[in-house]
């Protein structure tokens, strides 16, 4: 029998569900449990029709298990464009919300359960495949071996996705932690968990069984991206459930430790899952597209090991002139400060691998792409160390800045990073000669980039304003504006915000039907890149 | 790489690089030492918290109440947290300690004010103002970006369910006592009910208001106990008996 083993599982799997829905003690968590049966019970059927049994003289056909496990990587990509489009959406939803508030559908698709929706979709969904699709690719590569422990990759796969419609559909019920990007409740935590450590199982075998002595640096950040991450999700998550069969749960931590403890997750949730783990992705994907070597071996190492250090330590910058104890505020600052050196570090090991190819940015929209991910990781990694002195920080903290500083590094960085990847990884995986169009990744490019300069210079100049008018005195000692006059100071900002959003939606659009036409093979009849620019002409002899 | 001499530290980073147990091990140890060091001092120094009178566990009504705010996603629009700077002083009320968080599992400082700061809009606006406003934020703010939350003036509270609550927060450490976790379903409907004897309630948990807040006496709503709770912000310490530098850190 074939495919039975993970039918049957499957099956079991959405048996305990629909026990669950009929004795769960809570309304959120009896609904929650109807959606994880309806999934698990799709995914029954889809299995059961893909079981096969050998009968005579018809065997099991076989599957030629030598080469490199790619299908999981495709159906990433896929996962990864699908839940990226998805999450730009509800987070155009949401800045529009802020600017026209009649858009708050009680209770369900109010701001408050749509904001983790948003941040979940981009962080873990759009991002989080991103990472796992190309690990799966990068360290098969590097490592000239294929994926450790047979279908346990489409496990990860399938295990991760459906923890994140957990995740989601709970944000929607109300099913929340309020821990900032780990809303998601105990039962959908300890998911998690299983699903991280095969992940870790997977890429550790690999790495095991590897035929190039050398790890690769890539290989260094996924690594460290997926041992550091489950330590913060461990800790961070610790939580007594008020019943086995009930949606809520209470935090072992409360007050001023749990403030660090969640922040501690929360900045390194940015520093492992958007940084490191992305770095993994541009030390691949940036020396294959430009064809040249990495800049500096001594500088992947001397920046892998700061960076690491160096990043558990900020968390406290989130926290400062709160209620958390100085020497920790102060610490925070100063580890922050520090780590602007190995943070640009990666961005100048990146930028200088093109040395020698920067005329390919003519030509090459990907590569280009690729170089404008590693301009905005610099800016952000510079942005972020300002904000977290304490002086700067009195000002822009509870402002639309840091919102504006997340989104610089989210859209730029993490954003065209995983484009580039994808662009980078379609033609290859589905066997084709080249992308739909190139031009119309030069369109995402710029279309992208106009979002993200709009979005945050909008956020710097309403944060700013907004944090200058929160503490302004008239000359008579008096504060000049109430609250409301702040709040209505920003919709002008908030429409722009999410004008630049739609921008960065649209050129995600033009991403996925390239994709989709790379896909079924079509090319498109096009002026290559470059070529419209006058070639330069000999001078006449005798002209002046 | 052929150019480095054989004894330097960075050619000593191939054993690295060839062996993936010393890699994982090291990355996971480098990445343990910043959070041993800042976090946990935080449960052994006795300065973290300061020691100050009037801190007392959520009435289970505030408790229901805290959990729809938590539920709802306040904390995304609302701090909880004021800071030592003049202007807030001003505009919320004395900064916050440590103290008066103790009891939050989990905390709820924020990060963001789309909307004002919460730590002490206890007593400022009356009931019907609470209720008018989360019902239609723009019909007494007409600036506000608020979402409405009408919905919770017909959703009915669960207080059978309300005792295992109390009893979840006893294990990660909230000094709730036994007996008032037998008494938490009546205590809660105590609280909403202003004709009730409050006495044993107000005993367990001082400077309890007891109010009918949502203004319906026919139902026990989700909207009494988001106002009940949002009516105690910031109002357990005692701030004249309050001495800032008794621990000084």
């Amino acid at each position: 029998m074939k495919n039975g083993f993970a039918a049957i599982s499957v099956a079991v799997g959405a048996l305990v569900a629909l026990l669950a829905a009929a004795m769960g003690q809570d309304d959120a968590f009896r609904a929650h449990m109807w959606i994880a049966f309806a999934t698990l019970g799709i995914a029954t059927i889809f299995l059961f029709r893909r079981v096969e049994f050998a009968t005579p003289g018809h065997p099991l056909t076989v599957e030629d298990n030598s080469g490199y496990l790619d299908g999981v990587v495709r159906y990433g990509v896929i996962a990864t464009l699908f839940w990226g489009i998805a999450g730009f959406l509800v987070g155009i939803i949401i800045a529009s919300e802020l600017a026209w508030p009649l858009l708050n559908l009680e209770p369900y698709l109010n701001f408050g359960r749509l904001r983790p929706l948003h941040t979940s979709a981009v962080i873990f969904a759009f991002g989080g495949n991103a990472l796992i699709a190309t690990s799966f690719y990068v360290v098969q590569r590097t490592t000239r071996a294929r994926l450790w422990g047979g279908n346990l990759a489409w496990f990860v796969f399938w295990g991760y996705n459906f923890f994140i419609v957990m995740a989601g559909t709970g944000y929607l019920l109300g099913i929340t932690q309020s821990r900032e990007y780990a809303e998601p409740e105990w039962y959908v935590d300890i998911w998690l968990t299983i699903v991280w450590v095969c992940y870790l199982l997977v890429f550790l075998g690999t790495l095991v069984k590897r035929k190039e002595p050398h790890i690769y640096v890539a290989n260094w950040f996924y690594l460290s991206f997926i041992v550091t991450v489950a330590m913060l999700h461990l800790v961070n998550n610790l939580a007594v459930p008020v019943s086995f069969l009930g949606s809520k749960s209470y935090s072992a931590f409360s007050g001023v430790q749990d403030a660090l403890i969640q922040w501690w997750y929360g900045h390194n949730a940015v520093g492992f899952f958007l940084t490191a783990g992305f770095l993994g992705m541009m030390y691949y994907f940036v020396p294959k597209q430009a064809g040249r070597p990495i800049y500096s071996y001594r500088l992947s190492i001397i920046h892998f090991w700061a960076l690491i250090f160096l990043y558990i330590w900020a968390g406290p910058h989130h926290l400062h002139y709160t209620a958390l104890p100085d020497w920790a505020q102060t610490l925070g600052m100063v580890f922050s400060v520090m780590l602007w050196m190995p943070s640009w570090g990666g961005m100048i090991n990146g930028l200088l691998t093109l040395s020698g190819a920067w005329d390919k940015l003519r030509t090459d929209p990907i590569l280009r792409m690729f170089v404008l991910s590693l301009a905005f990781y610099g800016m952000s990694t510079f942005e972020g160390p300002l904000m977290a002195i304490k002086t700067v920080n009195a000002l822009s903290h509870y402002t639309d800045w840091t919102i504006g500083h997340v989104h610089s590094g989210a859209l730029g960085w993490v954003g065209m990073v995983s484009f580039g990847a994808v662009y980078h990884l379609v033609p290859k995986l589905w066997n084709r000669t080249q992308l739909y169009s190139l031009r119309m990744v030069n369109w995402h490019f710029w279309l992208a980039t106009l979002g993200i300069v709009v979005y945050a210079s909008v956020m710097w100049v309403s944060g700013i304003m907004q944090g200058l008018m929160w503490r302004e005195y008239n000359d008579q000692g008096f504060l000049v504006y109430s609250f409301a006059e702040t709040v209505a100071a920003m919709h002008p900002y908030y429409v722009m915000r999410a004008f630049g959003g739609v921008l960065y939606l649209s050129g995600a659009l033009v991403m996925v039907f390239n994709v989709y036409k790379t896909i079924k093979g079509d090319i498109r009849n096009e002026i290559p890149m470059g070529a419209e620019a006058p070639t330069l002409q000999p001078a006449k002899a005798g002209a002046l | 790489m052929s150019s480095q001499s054989p004894n330097s530290i960075l050619s000593k980073h191939q054993i690295i690089e060839r062996n993936v147990s010393i890699l994982l091990v090291l990355s996971l140890l480098v990445v343990t030492i910043g959070g041993l060091v800042e976090v946990a001092p935080l449960f052994w120094l006795e300065n973290t918290i300061e020691k100050v009178n009037g801190m007392r566990p959520y009435t289970p009504l505030e408790l229901a109440g805290r959990d729809i705010y938590v539920r709802e996603g306040c904390y995304l629009c609302h701090s909880q947290m004021i800071r030592p700077f003049r202007d807030e002083v001003e505009r919320y009320g004395h900064y916050s300690l440590a103290a008066e968080s103790m009891y939050d599992h989990p905390f709820q400082w924020g990060s963001k004010r789309t909307g004002p700061d919460l730590a002490r809009v206890g007593g400022k606006y009356s009931n019907d103002w609470h209720v008018q406003h989360l019902t239609n934020p723009r019909s007494v703010v007409p600036e506000s970006i608020m979402p409405p939350y009408s919905f919770l003036a017909d959703s009915d509270l669960n207080p059978k369910a309300i005792a295992s609550h109390l009893l979840a927060n006893k294990r990660v450490g909230v000094p709730y006592t036994d007996e008032m976790i037998a008494r938490a379903e009546a205590d809660m409907r105590t609280q909403a009910d202003p004709m009730a004897d409050s006495k044993a309630l107000l005993t367990s948990y001082p400077k309890t208001t007891v109010a009918d807040f949502d203004g319906n006496p026919m139902r026990l709503t989700e909207m009494d106990a988001l106002v009940a709770y949002l009516q105690m912000l910031g109002t357990l310490v005692d701030y004249s008996a309050y001495n800032p530098t008794q621990d000084d850190r």
